[in-house]
């Protein structure tokens, strides 16, 4: 049985975070899924009543995503078209019934090598916000996973917010992921490139690929390859040496290390053709 | 606590409700079905991968197992049972059951919450928006697509229908009988029913697959954790330590003595106090000492492989032959040969509803209920374990939330009876899924070889087929697939010469046993495959070639069986005009490039209707009361296959009484009569010749008693029996039997069928049923993966009892199919939940257009033949078809998965 506590505050969040160790709770599918009992043990922090933590919405900055937002929510937020591959996988994360509980920071702090939200945010060179008894501090979202089911949290932190940068808003994006069936996907590959076009040409390219390594990863050697192509011409600069270069897959019992690093290549050459079309 | 125990306070469908918070991280699904009482809602994995446990809070489908219960104080929750008495969705439910999109509606519940959540926002959703909105919620019977048509539907008034009038049930699309029930979350499944203040039972499963073990201080774990009432080990069992259902393969310990065969084989059992505590079997203690796994049969029959049977030394567990003509020599002999190497893995059976149920004393007798497909195996079973006399243990069958053979074995019956009677009190036990997926039985990976020849105008002369199927740590069904194999290894094709050997082969894996089809739609996969290489190689279309040699009334089969009714032909014309289109469609756009391969591919199936030369009777009862109704003791148990509604249909056209003259006595050992099992495609035909039978014989007796002619109009009236609406039979007048019947009448049907000899050659089946199917797809040659556009399926059932049952029976088993060959792989350790291990969602059963032939066996009720396991057997084979069709891939390992299609396609100098 827990000891549960669902405060309303940020400052009663950070002084029960400050009290001990405390599992934090959010939309709940990882933290359920991963129990066979009725219910939670140890101390349970639910961080759903936290206002603070809720909202979509565009800053002086750029845009801050409230870490309890869940995928339902971004997915029908009016985004800019940078974020149509954050959008389209919110739409893929579970079926509707985990869209609807299930949030953004909960999917970060997971930190599964396939975590939907990951490469969507990569490629829009998201940051998060952690709060501690010391104070806020940011990390940008490639620092803060640092392995799988790692990240860079501190026991007496919570995420309040991931924030994107106005400068990653520009251009458009695009999601790919390939799983064996279409609901309830885990991801075999899956892959999000964000491409803005100036003057004819791709002025920044961001590409991002999870469930290819222990973590996310942007590519940007091949990302590289592309400033200054005619976007038609964009996709076809993606070699499949480079991204498997750029890539560490395993083999597993959902696909060969070889056939990931070989989809991943396709599924950029498809995002980006998206993308930058 | 050093807080006071608050109540959380909630609208609880439409009313207000409150609930102790003592525990608010529970799970809302837990507190609806425990606390509340509300078990509408399903629990089928505890992990948001089935959606059964789907509910609305605040208008949003959410899966209550994910949610803790303290997040819905102030908020709104509609759960299944608030769903029944909304009249807005009275035109959904109305829907689902003329649609026929409950089946064993375990998943209704979650169906009806997640479409309830969409029809709020949009009232007349399209096909492509209610799939999306079920994506989330897994059936493994319907194939989705009724569900889908169901809730697009659901606008339509909703009418009760007409029923149909006497002698017009068979062949009407009636609702099944106990539809009503399903939609409203009132239908009562294994875990749904139980006394309070009992006992839970957990086992203690081996986390190896082969090893010894000790027991340590059972009595010093159990008095230092929490609410352990008793714990019992093999030595407790009071009879026969073993469970099997075949005679003389009878292998599976209840609780395993010293050493264990498979991981998840159970070697003790503790009974908890049902208090509502949550407790678990941390700490147990049992040492296990890890053995070298003989991890797959080519281990198992190696040269100085330990036997994991003393009985069965060389670990063969049985062997098929069927041996007819000189198929070696047929072969040296052919214009042209094909050989075909390909290999199966373990298939989950994923039903939606884990096995569970509930036992207590009544007086003298120990009554069991639970879900399962073999009432009356399951009580001689469980009392020879506990050393009773049958008659003591009463089975009641609950409502099953899905089987496909799986729950023809014994799971949580002998434990329920094992506790209850060493106890005194009553009991329940629930499967978790992964311990359902640890322990019960899977499809047999077959490893399979096959050398088919044709002549030079492409007739068959000849198949060699040879299987090794990996049936597991224990024999369960493994004997019937051994011997079902060889039997249908031909297909539905005429074939003068053959050999066909199948081999069951222990191992360390999980037991292998009954899966929809016993190994056929394995062995079809090689065979279909092998007839599209010859048909190629003879330069003949591949429909063609199958017409060609499709078995015709008055053939022989391997067997020497010769036969009548036969529907092949029937079915493979019935694809013509689709076949040709598509192909042509196919071609054109293919002509276009790029990535996307169209192709095309066609499969055919026979399946031989209940055992396989031996007898198989089933029984029914019907009797007419006083106050003038017709009582049918039914005990065939309804699976979602829709026996409550067939056996109801065929009983009341055979009496000339309507279908709503009639009361329903399901499935009950002490009720009724044995049935069989539901297992075979039997239950229409077996089951179904009993009720006709049984419906002549009754209507016999009244027409005698009135001394009225053959042709007379009979009808039931309250206290009367009227005849030709002239005269009546007042029933208050006659003499009332035991049962409380003044009219009743018992029939049994036993298939004539003839054993096999030692070359396989008898008459195995009274019957068989027929099919073909057609799949159009794509494949994207770059990725790897495959898209499935349509399939057209044309089953011969001989006579449609019920269209739409048929439907979705064809429906449900294409997905199945669409499993078995695209995702489906259950590996031990690796993939023992629905999050790994993938069965199709509703976005991945295209449309599908079920074609029903007619050709009717005189053996069968009103013609009727079999179709519940055919409809799965042709799908595989017939999407590997199409996705060589389409980029030249052979397949060498199921599933196909993207990885595997994409390496076939590099391999065969395909794009890519």
């Amino acid at each position: 049985m827990a000891d549960y506590i669902r405060p309303a505050t940020l400052a009663d969040a950070v002084s029960a975070l400050s009290a001990g160790p405390c599992t934090v709770l959010a939309g709940g599918s990882d933290l359920y899924a991963a129990t066979g009992a009725r219910g939670l043990s140890g101390r349970v922090l639910d961080v759903t009543a936290l206002a603070d933590l809720r909202g979509i919405a565009a800053t002086a900055e750029g845009i801050r995503i409230g870490a309890a937002a869940t995928w339902a929510e971004v997915a029908a937020a009016p985004l800019p078209p940078a974020c149509d591959a954050l959008r389209a996988a919110a739409r893929t994360v579970g079926g509707v019934q985990v869209q609807a509980v299930g949030t953004v920071a909960g999917n970060l702090c997971n930190a599964s090598p396939a975590a939907d939200g990951v490469p969507p945010l990569l490629a829009l060179d998201a940051a998060v916000e952690l709060l501690g008894p010391a104070g806020a501090r940011r990390l940008p979202l490639a620092a803060f996973l640092t392995g799988p089911r790692q990240t860079a949290r501190r026991a007496d932190e919570v995420m309040t917010a991931v924030h994107i940068p106005a400068p990653a808003l520009a251009g458009r994006s695009a999601f790919r992921k390939l799983g064996a069936r279409r609901h309830l996907v885990i991801s075999i590959v899956m892959v999000a490139a964000r491409v803005a076009v100036a003057d004819g040409r791709v002025a920044q390219a961001a590409l991002a690929v999870g469930a290819c390594s222990p973590v996310a990863r942007r590519l940007p050697a091949v990302e590289a390859a592309l400033a200054g192509a005619a976007p038609a011409e964009a996709a076809g600069r993606i070699a499949d040496a480079a991204v498997a270069a750029a890539l560490d897959p395993i083999g597993d019992v959902r696909a060969t290390a070889e056939y990931r690093a070989a989809a991943a290549a396709e599924l950029l050459r498809r995002a980006v053709a998206e993308a930058a079309g | 606590m050093n807080r006071p125990a608050p109540r959380l306070s909630f609208t609880l469908n439409g009313a207000p409700a409150q609930v102790a918070a003592d525990d608010p991280t529970r799970r809302l699904s837990d507190v609806l079905r425990e606390t509340l009482g509300l078990t509408g809602t399903k629990s089928g994995c505890d992990a948001g991968d089935c959606g059964a446990c789907t509910v609305l809070v605040d208008g949003a489908a959410v899966c209550a197992c994910l949610m803790p219960v303290a997040r819905v104080a102030g908020r709104s929750v509609t759960t299944v049972e608030g769903l029944a008495t909304d009249p807005a969705m009275a035109g959904l439910r109305a829907a689902f059951l003329r649609h026929g999109a409950a089946q064993c509606g375990i998943c209704t519940p979650g169906m009806l919450a997640a479409a309830a959540a969409l029809l709020a926002a949009n009232a007349a959703p399209s096909p492509a928006e209610a799939e999306a909105a079920i994506g989330g919620v897994l059936c493994r019977c319907t194939g989705y697509r009724k569900i889908v048509a169901a809730i697009c539907d659901a606008g339509r008034p909703a009418a009760a229908p007409a029923p149909p009038p006497a002698g017009a049930a068979v062949g009407a699309r009636m609702e099944r009988p106990d539809g009503p029930p399903k939609v409203a979350g009132a239908d009562r499944f294994g875990a749904d029913v139980w006394r309070p203040g009992g006992l839970r039972l957990r086992a203690v499963r081996s986390p190896h697959a082969r090893a010894a073990f000790a027991l340590g201080d059972i009595g010093a774990w159990a008095a230092a954790t929490g609410g352990v009432a008793a714990v019992f080990t093999a030595a407790d069992i009071p009879g026969r330590n073993a469970m099997g259902t075949i005679p003389g393969y009878i292998d599976q310990p209840v609780l395993a003595e010293r050493h264990v065969r498979f991981r998840g084989e159970a070697v003790a059992l503790v009974a908890f106090e049902d208090d509502g505590a949550d407790r678990d079997l941390s700490g147990f203690p049992v040492t296990w000492t890890p053995l070298p796994a003989l991890d797959a049969p080519a281990a198992a029959l190696s040269p100085g492989a330990p036997a994991l049977h003393d009985a069965r030394p060389g670990n063969v567990l049985a062997a098929g032959l069927v041996r007819r003509g000189d198929a070696a020599a047929a072969l040296a002999g052919a214009a042209h040969v094909a050989e075909i190497r390909i290999a199966t893995g373990f298939v989950e059976h994923a039903y939606v509803e884990p096995e569970a149920g509930a036992a207590w004393m009544e007086g003298g007798t120990l009554v069991i209920r639970a879900c399962t497909q073999a009432p009356a195996m399951d009580r001689d079973e469980t009392a020879a374990i506990l050393g009773l006399p049958p008659g003591r243990v009463r089975i009641l069958p609950s409502a099953v939330g899905g089987g496909f053979g799986s729950k023809l074995d014994l799971s949580v019956q002998p434990y329920l009876g094992l506790a209850v009677l060493r106890t005194g009190r009553p009991a329940r036990m629930t499967y978790s899924r992964t311990e359902s997926m640890m322990a019960t039985t899977k499809r047999h990976p077959a490893a399979m070889t096959v050398r088919a020849g044709c002549d030079a105008e492409g007739r068959l002369v000849a198949l060699d087929f040879d299987g090794v199927f990996d049936t597991g740590a224990y024999a369960s069904w493994g004997p019937t697939v051994a011997n079902r194999v060889p039997v249908h290894a031909t297909g539905p094709y005429r074939v003068p010469h053959v050999h066909a050997r199948a081999r069951g082969v222990y191992t360390n894996n999980p037991v292998a046993g009954a899966f929809r089809g016993f190994g056929v739609p394995q062995a079809t996969i090689a065979v279909e495959a092998a007839y599209d290489r010859l048909a190629e190689a003879a330069g003949i279309d591949r429909l063609a070639f199958r017409r060609l040699n499709a078995l015709r009334d008055g053939d022989a089969t391997a067997t020497g069986q010769v036969l009548a009714g036969v529907g092949i032909d029937a079915c493979l014309a019935a694809l013509e005009p689709r076949w040709q289109q598509a192909l042509a469609e196919a071609a054109a756009a293919n002509r276009a490039g790029g990535p996307l391969r169209r192709g095309v591919g066609v499969a055919s199936c026979w399946y031989g209707c209940g055992n396989t030369g031996l007898p198989n009777p089933s029984t029914i009862r019907i009797g007419i009361t006083p106050g003038g109704r017709a009582v049918l003791h039914q005990g065939a148990t309804d699976i979602g296959q829709g026996s409550n509604g067939v056996i109801l249909q065929i009983a009341a056209d055979a009496a000339g009484l309507p279908a709503d003259a009639f009361d329903l006595i399901g499935p009950d050992t002490h009720l009724t009569p044995d049935a069989g099992k539901t297992s075979a495609s039997r239950q229409t035909f077996v089951s179904g010749r009993a009720a006709e039978a049984a419906g002549r014989a009754l209507r016999a007796a009244i027409l005698r008693q009135a001394n009225a002619g053959e042709g007379a109009r009979i009808a039931l009236a309250p206290g009367a029996i009227g005849i030709d609406g002239a005269r009546r039979i007042d029933l208050a007048a006659l003499p009332v039997d035991a049962d409380g019947y003044v009219f009743r009448a018992e029939a049994t049907y036993d298939p004539p069928t003839s054993p096999l000899d030692a070359d396989g050659q008898g008459v195995p089946y009274a019957l068989h049923g027929y099919g073909a199917q057609m799949v159009e797809l794509s494949v994207d040659t770059a990725l790897g993966t495959v898209a499935l556009h349509r399939i057209t399926a044309a089953h011969d059932l001989g006579r449609a009892i019920n269209p739409t049952l048929a439907e979705g029976q064809i429906e449900g088993g294409i997905a199945q199919g669409i499993g078995l060959a695209l995702m489906e792989d259950y590996l031990p350790g690796r993939t023992e939940n629905l999050h790994d291990y993938l069965i199709p969602t509703a976005g991945d059963v295209p449309q599908v257009d079920s074609i029903l032939v007619e050709v009717p066996h005189p053996e069968g009720p009103f013609g009727a033949k079999g179709l519940g396991e055919h409809v799965l057997i042709p799908t595989a084979p017939a999407i590997l078809n199409a996705i060589r069709h389409a980029t030249g891939a052979e397949i060498d390992r199921l599933p196909a998965l993207p990885h595997r299609v994409l390496a076939a396609i590099r391999a065969a100098g395909g794009a890519g």
